[in-house]
């Protein structure tokens, strides 16, 4: 790579933010066309209930009122899921409820009307006639003959039954253990609260068939592809879905949703643009939720404390439906992690995929990957607390060895690389971890209780490669697109299938460019987010952008380069071989000063006078860059916390995180997403919590009852790197917008268990409020 | 109803349904987009603008009530293309990622410093407690603030 410019590495500033700060960024609710429309959804108050009737005539006569329609309105095909597991059950999941709801805000009917108020008023007068019944929530309690049947022919609501690594070994590994630990774990519902709300406006061209769709989307290409081929059934390249600025995703907005179904069907019925824009309270009900595992575990050690296996079953929440990546998450982004950064002979994890009267789960932040670190740490610190070991001292005992990459888990992964000692080792150092034992000791006998919590996670970022997706139940390729445009003038536009929602990719991927071609990072314009400029593309989930985004990015530089190779030798009346690029400029090796500079070439490609013979011209190259396997970002994070006995009340005292995410480009933004992710995950330990009653009411439907993170209950954070670059890209990078949430679930909740060991506690449940540690100290009190 | 206001030094006179919200106003009939709104229970301070001197979610008051105010968004606070300290710190400390709530969050830093010109970090994390951010974990907030201060102060 060109090195003149050392853009890749340094930590410059944003391009994206001058309009951010401004308030100029443009957002889907910004979005304004002439003669719009407006929709608003009447949804189900009920979590599972036939629909007798629905009377529309009321709401239909009211002022400002263009239309209202209901299921029996819009025909399409239903909203898929796109991973088949084998044996899976898929029930429809209609794009507005069809005779039946199955969970609170499902949506029933779509009003559309001059203004949102007008619309907001007359979804009011929509008359629907529930004829309640029983619901079911919980999903181990859904997973029995004698629970309450969501779909007729989804016996005991279980979706799949899926499992990974070798019973029989595992079975037999747990007979030598000397020491097992056993636990349950409930890994609670998470609902994401993206700030942005989801929204989308569409619009539709009588006179051509063009229908535009602008969505918060995570992944347009993606989106257009389920909506157009799969859904509305029209054709793919009469629909173009743009995802302008998103105000984050998080997971929530990889899932096509029956919004923009609906807001696209109407908009072609009706001939008008038609916008939505999810109310708080909507996202709540109707945004993909996450998590919500319950899960057995137990995990075998011998004397010395190596771990001898892994043996887990969970049954997972899929909720009413399955969403797009429904079944994905809890499976293989899940059981595959299940060996995390140690060297077990043998795992096996079965899980149970069960359908229940809630709102459909689908990617949170990690998805999958912080249910299975936040079992494997907690797993970890359970057998050092029964094997009486430092839990520092057990991790190393068991980890992966530096020279044992790449490394065949016993679930199915590769690992690429890593060298987890060294991330611990600065982590503990970073910490003063043997000082910090000392002070805890102290403090206790002082009544004072401190708790250090470590999490040593693994994560696979990046998801690839499309063949082993395809053979895995993948609907889809895991690869990504970039199309470099060099124009005349040697300026250069990339049009990458990448989606950036807050993930900077204006800077971070023009820094690779820039860099790569050794021109003025000014010259170089990033294209996201829209179906209509870019080829298709997969969008961002699984941090994946850099490592396969950039990567084809940096492809499709390579070949431009090899172009523009050939024109300077042919104008140089030089050898191929012997022309050198190197700061935006071809010379002949040897002699510098016979050379053009990169926009005489780029001027000749387009002008054509004087290429070499049979040479088309242009300067323009889209690949598709499919890497071999998928990047594993891993590190130490170190929690330190202060517990209140009398108060239950938990305070972060301080954060360490030490990441090895390969290589990084810019070093400002990857700190940013660590402080980011680490407070999703503190969020999980210690707040966050989507609750159901027994009836399926949401209980957390406002940001008043669900917990958000605030800037007053966060410390600042200490972050530090090591870097060892991923051998499956051409750049060296993994990922890093999920790593923070990965690890720092499981280091605070370990801190906190740390800090009660005084009283005997041994595990609590998530989110570890001041109730539940109050009620817990106090029951330990009775002891 | 007839309401007039003043937006980022512009006046601007209306008919407006009594029960319309000032955000609405502001982002639906005046054009200003650059106020977000992020709930619906005055949370999330997406939609934070200076009234009348005082930064105020503008999701809980109706339009109005907002006849005769003086009111400041995001699209006012840079002056002949120049940046205010705020806006410059937050890009300066990396203090955005997705940027949808940092309108609401610069101006809530805007009063902040009028009321305290050198806040502690204790003092910066608790002013924000009415603004909620999903990216940034506050950190750079925290940093983009005490970068604002230093400035406004000629440190």
């Amino acid at each position: 790579m060109a090195t003149a410019t050392r853009l890749f590495g340094s930590s410059i500033k944003r391009r994206e933010d001058p309009r951010f700060i401004t308030g100029k960024g443009t957002y889907v609710d910004d979005v304004k066309l002439p003669g719009m429309t407006y929709a608003v959804f009447v949804r189900s108050p009920h979590a599972h209930a036939r629909i007798k009737s629905i009377n529309t005539a009321k709401a239909k006569s009211a002022p400002g009122v263009v239309a209202v329609f209901t299921g029996q309105d819009v025909q399409t095909g239903p909203l898929p899921c796109a991973w088949l597991l084998p044996g899976i059950k898929i029930p429809p999941r209609p794009v507005l409820a069809q005779g039946k709801v199955r969970y609170v805000g499902e949506p029933v009917a779509i009003v559309i009307a001059e203004s949102a108020y007008a619309a907001r008023d007359a979804a009011e007068l929509v008359d629907v006639q529930y004829e309640p019944l029983p619901a079911v929530v919980d999903c181990q309690k859904a997973h029995a003959k004698s629970a309450s049947q969501l779909f007729d022919d989804v016996p005991e609501n279980q979706s799949f039954d899926w499992s990974i690594g070798d019973k029989a070994k595992t079975d037999e590994a747990f007979k030598a253990a000397a020491v097992v630990v056993k636990q349950r774990l409930v890994n609670q519902r998470l609902i994401t609260n993206a700030i942005e709300p989801r929204a989308c406006a569409a619009s539709y061209a009588p006179a051509t068939g063009d229908l535009t769709l602008w969505v918060t989307s995570q992944n347009p290409h993606v989106a257009r592809l389920l909506i157009a081929a799969f859904i509305l059934g029209m054709p793919e390249h009469k629909l173009r879905v743009i995802s302008p600025d998103v105000g984050g995703g998080f997971g929530s907005k990889i899932p096509v949703y029956n919004e923009e179904v609906a807001v696209s069907w109407v908009s072609k019925a009706l001939g008008r643009p038609v916008k939505w824009t999810a109310e708080r309270r909507e996202s709540f009900m109707n945004d993909a939720h996450g998590r919500d595992h319950i899960t057995e575990a137990e995990m075998a050690f011998d004397k010395a404390g190596k771990i001898l296996g892994l043996r887990v079953t969970t049954h997972a929440n899929l909720g009413a439906y399955l969403s797009t990546m429904g079944s994905l998450v809890p499976s293989y982004l899940y059981g595959p992690l299940l060996s995390g950064v140690y060297t077990i002979a043998t795992v096996f994890c079965r899980v149970w995929g069960v359908l229940t009267n809630t709102s459909p789960t689908d990617a949170l932040r990690g998805a999958g990957r912080p249910e299975a670190a936040y079992l494997m740490e907690r797993m970890v610190d359970l057998g050092a607390r029964s094997l009486d070991m430092d839990p520092a001292e057990l991790r190393k005992k068991n980890f992966i060895p530096a020279d044992k990459f790449p490394y065949q888990t016993p679930v199915a992964f590769v690992y690429d690389s890593g060298n987890y000692g060294l991330a611990l080792e600065k982590a503990l150092e970073m910490v003063g971890y043997k000082k910090l034992r000392e002070e805890q000791e102290k403090a206790r006998k002082s009544g004072q209780y401190l708790g250090i919590g470590l999490s040593t996670y693994i994560e696979a970022s990046g998801p690839a490669p499309s063949q082993v997706a395809g053979a895995l139940g993948a609907q889809a390729g895991l690869w990504e697109s970039a199309s470099v445009r060099v124009h005349p003038t040697g300026m250069v536009t990339v049009f990458t299938g990448s989606h950036s929602h807050g993930q900077g990719h204006e800077t971070t991927f023009a820094q690779l460019v820039a860099d790569d071609l050794g021109i003025p990072i000014e010259h170089v314009e990033i294209v996201h987010g829209d179906t209509g400029a870019i080829p298709f593309g997969m969008g961002t989930y699984g941090s994946r952008s850099a490592a396969v985004g950039g990567s084809a990015i940096y492809t499709s530089l390579q070949k431009i380069k090899e172009k523009g190779r050939k024109i300077a030798a042919h104008l140089l009346e030089a050898a191929e071989g012997d022309i050198v690029f190197e700061g935006g400029k071809f010379s002949v090796k040897g002699s510098p000063d016979r050379a053009k500079a990169w926009g005489e070439v780029a001027l000749m490609a387009y002008l054509a006078h004087n290429l070499p013979q049979g040479m088309e011209p242009g300067l323009e190259v889209a690949s598709f860059f499919d890497p071999p396997n998928f990047t594993f970002p891993y590190g130490a994070h170190i929690a330190v916390v202060e517990v209140d006995p009398e108060t239950g009340s938990v305070k972060i005292l301080r954060y360490v995180a030490v990441d090895d995410v390969g290589k990084v480009i810019n070093p400002m933004i990857v700190d940013g997403m660590v402080h980011g992710g680490v407070t999703h995950g503190i969020g999980q330990a210690l707040w966050e919590w989507g609750v159901y009653d027994d009836n399926g009411q949401l209980l957390t439907s406002t940001l008043m009852d669900y917990a958000m993170p605030k800037a007053d209950q966060l410390p600042m954070y200490e972050t530090d790197r090591t870097v060892t670059p991923s051998p499956v890209n051409p750049i060296g990078v993994k990922g890093a917008g999920e790593t923070g949430t990965i690890a720092s679930t499981a280091a605070v909740a370990n801190a906190v268990l740390d800090a009660l060991a005084p009283f005997g506690i041994t595990h609590l449940d998530m989110p570890l409020t001041p109730a539940r540690i109050w009620q817990a100290v106090k029951a330990a009190g009775k002891k | 109803m007839k309401i007039k206001v003043t937006i980022n030094g512009v006046a601007y006179s209306h008919e407006v349904e009594p029960r319309l919200l000032l955000v609405h106003y502001i982002r639906d009939v005046v054009g200003l987009t650059g106020t977000h709104i992020g709930c619906d229970t005055s949370q999330c301070g997406a939609c934070t603008v200076i009234y009348n001197g005082m930064a105020v979610k503008c999701c809980t008051l109706l339009a109005v009530q907002a006849d005769g105010a003086d009111i400041l968004t995001i699209e006012g606070l840079a002056k002949d293309g120049q940046l205010h300290p705020i806006q410059e710190g937050f890009w300066e400390k990396h203090g955005l990622q997705c940027g949808y709530c940092t309108p609401g969050m610069i101006l809530a830093a805007y009063q902040m410093l009028q009321r305290s010109p050198n806040p502690s970090e204790a003092e910066i994390r608790h002013n924000l407690e009415g603004n909620l951010c999903r990216c940034t974990g506050y950190h750079n907030i925290v940093k983009s603030i005490q970068y604002a201060a230093q400035k406004m102060a000629g440190r």
